[in-house]
């Protein structure tokens, strides 16, 4: 009667998303063990040994985990998980990846992107892009879990859990890692800054040059919405929306956003939306604290230099 | 070689769903139906595979109702060479959708299964993995690019902060991703020929699987309102209202 949580580092640290979903483990109130998959990611297996809450932590140190495949990692987590009441999560690319498989191995159902645990097998999911929340019941005896990051407090460090070495089970041959190309930034990670500063299609070519500066007075990250990325003017990485990236920072600015179905759905938890358009009429006036009907190519600029002082 | 995909007829995405007035489900009926636009990109994928001579036929198979014939026959206006219904009342869940495709699969052997990386209806995300983990096939998901080589395909997938790419042993299982493809506009003629080619029909309950829905909605909701916000004059009025609620 324990719960497992995959966790997930960049290999310097463990994200902040596997502590939000060590926060949401403790609705069950039973020891939560995190598994820690890497190659030479001893640092990391202390990182996750401090996070308060966490009674256990495997450690899978193997070669083939430097960039870990979903067939490999899901293929240790389904033999650990058997003797698990929940497998848990973050729901992001790689556990998104990694989960379903272990779930159909189990021969169980999954329920993704929970973002409130209301009864040991009772969750609250949005649904068609968040415009309705759904109550599910898991009659499975292994629950297998991934929670909306973003609806989960960060716990605090201060632990010290036992660290425990698991062997990894013989890499499956199925797939092989190739490369990556990360977008290498000094801004925060998207999903889980303070303040966001995102930007509609009319900021064309000028996106960076409106956005860089205001989005730097924060320390804070860049969003865009689909027409915006569709269009080359921002990177895929940064769309905010049902497809995209969930966020649900303190302060979210919509700049030369209409307010789409799909894009509220990414960014409609934040606590304070500011709302930058000329159309008086766009939808996304209905879901901002504060709205300012103006040229955005006048006042992003007026509002930077007004931060200044 | 062989593709199949897998398509999902859904409320189409322009439509703001409403929640039933005893809060048991969302309320569907009559409400403009589409396929799956992942899936969409699915077929235009598998279809461009064909016209570039690496796929030899394409197979569109759906779930559900007999209804979802539609969203087939879109698939096959599209160019599909076959389209597979696998006809259920039954509420069919990922895992359950999973295993039917899976016995399709065997029968059929595809090198290549690509699906969407989600159904905009329940936004689960999960089919695609749980096949790829089923028949024991390596997966690419989130795919932005597909590259067939001699034995593999690479799939370049859009991860968070950035992409990767993988390689896969055939036969694989592919989730796309927006930015996979543009799929084409459907011309009416094709739309008409496509109303008169075939659909094999499968009974669900023949293939002896257990597709009973595992999880059970206890209730649909509309999310909690946000307080009405207010418009700012200017940007002076704008960075003092920031401050007083502290965020800046």
């Amino acid at each position: 009667m324990s719960i497992l949580i995959l966790a997930e580092h960049d290999g310097k640290h463990i994200k902040q998303s596997t502590r939000q979903a060590v926060t949401a483990a403790s609705a069950w109130q039973l020891p939560v063990h995190l598994l820690v998959v890497g190659a030479q990611s001893g640092v990391i297996a202390q990182q996750a040994a401090e996070v308060t809450g966490v009674t256990k932590v495997l450690h899978a140190d193997a070669a083939q985990f430097e960039h870990p495949l979903a067939e490999d990692v899901s293929a240790l987590l389904t033999q650990l998980g058997r003797d698990y009441t929940v497998i848990l999560s973050a729901h992001t690319a790689f556990s998104k990846s990694v989960l379903p498989r272990v779930a159909a191995v189990l021969d169980v159902a999954m329920v993704s992107d929970v973002i409130s645990i209301t009864a040991p097998a009772t969750y609250v999911r949005p649904i068609y892009a968040g415009n309705v929340l759904s109550t599910v019941e898991s009659s499975d005896a292994i629950q297998v879990v991934t929670i909306r990051a973003t609806s989960f407090a960060v716990p605090a460090n201060g632990n010290s859990a036992e660290v425990v070495t698991v062997a990894a089970p013989a890499a499956s041959g199925l797939s092989r890692w190739i490369k990556e190309d990360k977008n290498v930034s000094d801004r925060p990670e998207l999903s889980s800054a303070r303040v966001v500063v995102s930007g509609g299609r009319s900021l064309g070519e000028r996106f960076d040059e409106l956005l860089e500066p205001l989005a730097h007075k924060f320390g804070g990250a860049l969003g865009a919405t689909r027409a915006c990325v569709d269009a080359g003017f921002a990177p895929n990485d940064i769309q905010v929306g049902q497809t995209g990236t969930i966020v649900a920072p303190e302060l979210y600015f919509a700049i030369g956003i209409s307010g789409a179905m799909q894009h509220l759905a990414g960014m409609k938890d934040s606590k304070i939306i500011v709302a930058i358009n000329h159309d008086a009429d766009a939808p996304i006036f209905q879901h901002a604290d504060y709205g300012l009907v103006a040229n955005l190519f006048d006042v992003v600029p007026e509002l930077t230099a007004a931060l200044n002082n | 070689m062989k593709v199949l995909v897998a398509v999902k007829h859904v409320v189409d995405y322009n439509i703001k769903p409403r929640v039933k007035p005893d809060g048991s489900d969302v309320d569907i009926a009559g409400v403009k139906m589409g396929i799956n636009p992942f899936d969409e990109i699915a077929v235009e994928e598998a279809i461009r595979l064909k016209e570039r001579g690496v796929a030899t036929e394409v197979i569109a198979v759906t779930i559900g109702k007999a209804n979802s014939q539609d969203t087939l026959r879109h698939a096959l206006a599209m160019g599909v060479d076959k389209a597979v219904l696998i006809q259920t009342d039954v509420e069919v869940q990922p895992l359950a959708v999973a295993k039917l495709l899976k016995s399709v699969i065997e029968r059929e052997q595809p090198q290549l299964i690509i699906l969407g990386k989600q159904a905009i209806d329940d936004d689960l995300g999960q089919t695609g993995q749980m096949l790829a983990a089923l028949i024991n096939a390596g997966q690419g998901t989130f795919a932005s690019i597909i590259e067939v080589k001699a034995g593999e395909i690479e799939v370049t997938r859009e991860i968070d902060g950035g992409t990767d790419v993988v390689a896969l042993k055939l036969p694989a299982v592919v989730t796309t991703d927006l930015r996979l493809n543009e799929p084409r506009f459907i011309k009416l003629p094709n739309l008409m020929m496509a109303k008169k080619k075939p659909i094999e029909t499968i009974n669900a309950a023949d293939l002896g699987l257990d597709i009973n829905p595992r999880l059970k909605q206890l209730k649909a909701a509309d999310p909690e309102p946000r307080k009405p916000g207010i418009k700012v004059a200017n940007v002076a009025e704008l960075v003092e209202k920031l401050r007083l609620a502290e965020v800046l």
